[in-house]
Formats: C-alpha cells, sequence, structure tokens
C-alpha cells in the first residue's frame, strides 16, 4: 500500500474526538480520539468486547454517544436532528458480518432503492449505475437474483455493492467476513482490497490478521474501550510495544 | 300463528345477512386503519405513544366485546350523544379489531430482523422510508394469514351486536324463531349462513400464505 498523508495538513475525513459511550453503567469506549484521512485503510482489531464494532456503529449513528464529537466530512453527528443524519450517512456506507440484504426485493433494488430515495436518483441512471457496480463485484448476472438465491459470499458482495451505490466517502465494515464458510472468504477480500487500492477510505473491523496486514495503512489495537496501541502493520504485527497486544496476537497462533 | 315457509325464513336471514357483512366491513377497515395507526405510533418511540398504545391494547383486550358494545351504546347516550345500533356496533367493534389487530401487526413487525432496520438506516433512508419499502413489504407477508384470520374472529363477533337492537343475522334469526316457534331449525340456517360466510375468508387466507411462500 502507499503511504498516505495522515499529516494535518489534509482536513480528515472522519474526526473522532474524546468520544465516550456507555450503556447503563457499563463504559464500553472510554475517550477515543482518532483522525482518519482520505483514502486511508485502517484495520481495528481487539479482543471481543474491546469496543471495537461499537466505534464502528458510533460512526454512522448506529448508537448513540454520550459525550465526545464526531464528524465525517466535516459533517458533525448529531442525533437529534433527522436532517443532520441523513447527511452524514449519505456519506458513510457500512457492510456487515450478516449482510443485511433486502429479501423481498431483487439484487438489482437491493441497489438501486437508497439512491432513488435519498438522492432522488432516477430510475434509468438508478439502474446503470447498479449495473456497473454488480460488475465491479463481479456479479453481474446476478441483478434479477434474489438474496436467497445467492450464497454467502455473493450476498456479501451484494452489500458492497449497494453500499457503494450511496457513493460513500468512508465504508465501515464490521467482520463483514466472519459469517463466512472458509472457502468464500477469498472473494469477499477481493473486493474490499479492490475498493482500497480505488483510493476508498475503509475502517474495517476485521478478524482477518494477513489481510490486515497487508491492505491497511494503519492498525488499531482497542483493548477495554480504548486505543491501546496504533501504528503500522509492520509495527503493530512486527515490534507490539504493550504486553496486552503481544498477548492478543499470540493468542491468535494457537 | 302465521305460516314460515323455509323459503321465508331463508329469505329474511339473507336480507339481514347484509347487515352482518355490512358491520364486519367496517369493523374490519375501521379497526385495519386505527390498528395501523397504532402501529405507526407505537414503532415511532414518540414519547409515552407506547405506554397509551398497550394500555389501549390491553383495556380493549381484557374487557368482553359484550361488554364493550353496551358501554359503548349506553356510555355514549350518557354524554348526550344519541346513538345508533349501528354507530354503537361500528365504534365498539371498530376499538375491539384495532386492538387486536396491531397487536398482531406488532409482533410482526417484531419478527423481521434487526439488520434489516440497521441496514436501512445506514443507507440514508428516514423512518418512513424505510418502514414503507423495507419493514411492512416483509411484516405484510407474514401478516396475511393472521390478519385474514382475524377476519372470521370479527364476522362472528358482529353476532354480539345483536344485544344492543342491531338488526344483523342473528337478532333477526332470534326474532324469526319466536314468530315461528322453531328455533331449532332457525339457528341451524343462521349457523350454515355463518359458516357460509367465514369458511371461504378462511380458505381465502390459507391460499394468500401459500401464495406468498410460494417460491419464486
Amino acid at each position: 500500500m502507499p503511504p498516505v498523508d495522515t499529516s494535518a495538513t489534509v482536513a480528515p475525513i472522519v474526526d473522532i474526538r474524546a468520544l465516550r459511550k456507555s450503556y447503563g453503567s457499563n463504559e464500553v469506549l472510554k475517550g477515543i480520539d482518532l483522525q482518519i484521512a482520505p483514502g486511508e485503510v485502517i484495520a481495528i482489531i481487539g479482543k471481543s468486547g474491546s469496543g471495537k464494532s461499537t466505534l464502528l456503529r458510533c460512526i454512522n449513528g448506529l448508537e448513540e454517544f454520550q459525550s465526545g464529537a464526531l464528524t465525517v466530512d466535516s459533517k458533525p453527528l448529531l442525533h437529534r436532528d433527522a436532517a443532520a443524519m441523513r447527511a452524514l450517512r449519505q456519506r458513510v456506507g457500512m457492510i456487515f458480518q450478516g449482510f443485511n440484504l433486502f429479501p423481498h426485493l431483487t439484487v438489482g433494488k437491493n441497489i438501486m432503492l437508497a439512491p432513488s430515495l435519498v438522492k432522488a436518483k432516477d430510475a434509468q441512471a438508478g439502474e446503470a449505475h447498479a449495473r456497473a457496480l454488480l460488475a465491479r463485484v463481479g456479479l453481474t448476472e446476478k441483478f434479477d437474483a434474489y438474496a436467497d438465491q445467492l450464497s454467502g459470499g455473493q450476498q456479501q458482495r451484494v452489500a458492497i455493492a449497494r453500499a457503494l451505490a450511496m457513493e460513500p466517502a468512508v465504508l465501515l465494515c464490521d467482520e463483514i467476513t466472519s459469517a463466512l464458510d472458509p472457502e468464500l472468504v477469498g472473494e469477499v477480500l477481493r473486493v474490499v482490497e479492490g475498493l482500497a487500492q480505488d483510493g476508498m477510505t475503509l475502517l474495517m473491523v476485521t478478524h482477518e490478521m494477513s489481510f490486515a496486514r497487508r491492505v491497511s495503512n494503519r492498525v488499531i489495537f482497542m483493548h477495554q474501550g480504548r486505543v491501546h496501541e496504533m501504528g503500522t502493520p509492520a509495527e503493530i504485527f512486527g515490534t507490539p510495544q504493550t504486553p496486552e497486544l503481544q498477548q492478543f496476537l499470540s493468542s491468535l497462533h494457537d | 300463528m302465521v305460516d314460515f315457509s323455509l323459503w321465508d325464513i331463508v329469505r329474511n336471514l339473507l336480507l339481514a345477512l347484509r347487515w352482518t357483512v355490512g358491520l364486519s366491513l367496517i369493523a374490519f377497515i375501521g379497526g385495519g386503519l386505527v390498528g395501523l395507526l397504532l402501529l405507526m405510533l407505537r414503532l415511532s418511540k414518540l414519547p409515552g405513544a407506547g405506554v397509551f398504545v398497550s394500555a389501549y391494547v390491553q383495556l380493549f383486550q381484557g374487557v368482553p366485546l359484550l361488554v364493550q358494545l353496551f358501554l359503548a351504546y349506553y356510555g355514549l347516550g350518557l354524554f348526550g350523544i344519541n346513538t345508533s345500533p349501528w354507530v354503537a356496533a361500528g365504534m365498539g367493534l371498530t376499538f375491539y379489531a384495532s386492538a387486536f389487530l396491531t397487536e398482531i401487526w406488532r409482533g410482526c413487525v417484531a419478527s423481521i430482523p434487526r439488520g434489516q432496520w440497521e441496514a436501512s438506516q445506514s443507507l440514508a433512508l428516514n423512518f418512513a422510508e424505510q418502514l414503507r419499502y423495507v419493514i411492512l413489504p416483509q411484516a405484510f407477508k407474514i401478516a396475511v394469514a393472521p390478519t385474514v384470520g382475524f377476519l372470521v374472529q370479527v364476522i362472528k363477533g358482529t353476532a354480539l351486536a345483536s344485544v344492543i337492537g342491531f338488526m344483523e343475522l342473528t337478532k333477526v334469526g332470534k326474532t324469526i324463531a319466536n314468530a315461528t316457534y322453531s328455533p331449532f331449525l332457525v339457528f341451524s340456517c343462521v349457523a350454515v349462513l355463518y359458516f357460509v360466510l367465514c369458511y371461504p375468508v378462511s380458505l381465502y387466507a390459507k391460499s394468500l400464505e401459500r401464495k406468498l411462500h410460494a417460491p419464486r
């Protein structure tokens, strides 16, 4: 991966300041500061319960946080302001572990639904765009198929095309290969890698360490609701500094 | 004693059947609209809406329909509103049907996986769009069979409107029975007519269910 300029001269596409989030008395994010430059590919790793998925879900407002500030593309996240949330979510795409395709709609309609409603895209342009996106994820012939006729890997690639249809500035990937059979992981990761090469800003929670190492510019290790260690893949995987990260990495080899 | 032929009995019952059908339709359409409104209110998560709707549902599910009809008929009179049996029965059955329908539909909406809400929310759809394009079409499929099944309950429930003087099938049957002194024959005819009305509805519910669950 080419190095990405993370210096202060470039306005961050995602700017997270002192973000705190709790469920009742249980604080799951204990003050997160994170600036992400456009085009950066970030892998978030850590044990389950470390807050990595919650952090991702805070970025597009699926989870509310109690204090701190978050902007995407300089649009502030304001939970109580429906118009602001709609504006922000158009800039942030999300892909889920469980695909979450709409089962009552064809693949094509899954992709075209949000652009036609939210961006008032006309039907013809929407269809052309949807077909182009399907070609990009290698599923040209599945335009009229339904989700239950596709394999998990195909469903996840449709989900990626659906998120891309909104032309987001940032794509959040929440353990997107965890629900897949091992032989289907590769086809999804190849699509994501292609997006990274095309300059998409990616933020992914992943258990695919070799993938994280190969594709990301920056790796974040989360532990107990904090960014515990952060660095290039070489630093994080090669010379981990904290005992927690060392222990986490060695547990993966068992 | 006036002589009634079997045809006289059936003819009068058939005429009365119109009002049973009419009242059923009013109850079902009124109950459907109010039920849908209550469902939206509950899903909207507006402050207090959930409490209000569940209190409404508990109230109308927890009081016998017969008593509700008495209350609608005599209660409105107390407030100086002159109620006809039509208005009282229509209102009583609408409240009753809406309470059950909103509860049936809430269950159907709740059975749609959370991921469908989250995915549509992530795509920047607003609440109304989420409901209209993602959640309700899926919930609708699940709701058809129990909803049409409930219509059968509503049709049978209209028989209770006879106690407030509404001249529907049961009331007319009772009147004819009193005049002919052959209650068994008359109420047998009444039963057949209810069955003829309800059975196709049940069949329709089953066929709808099959159609919507058929492989594409």
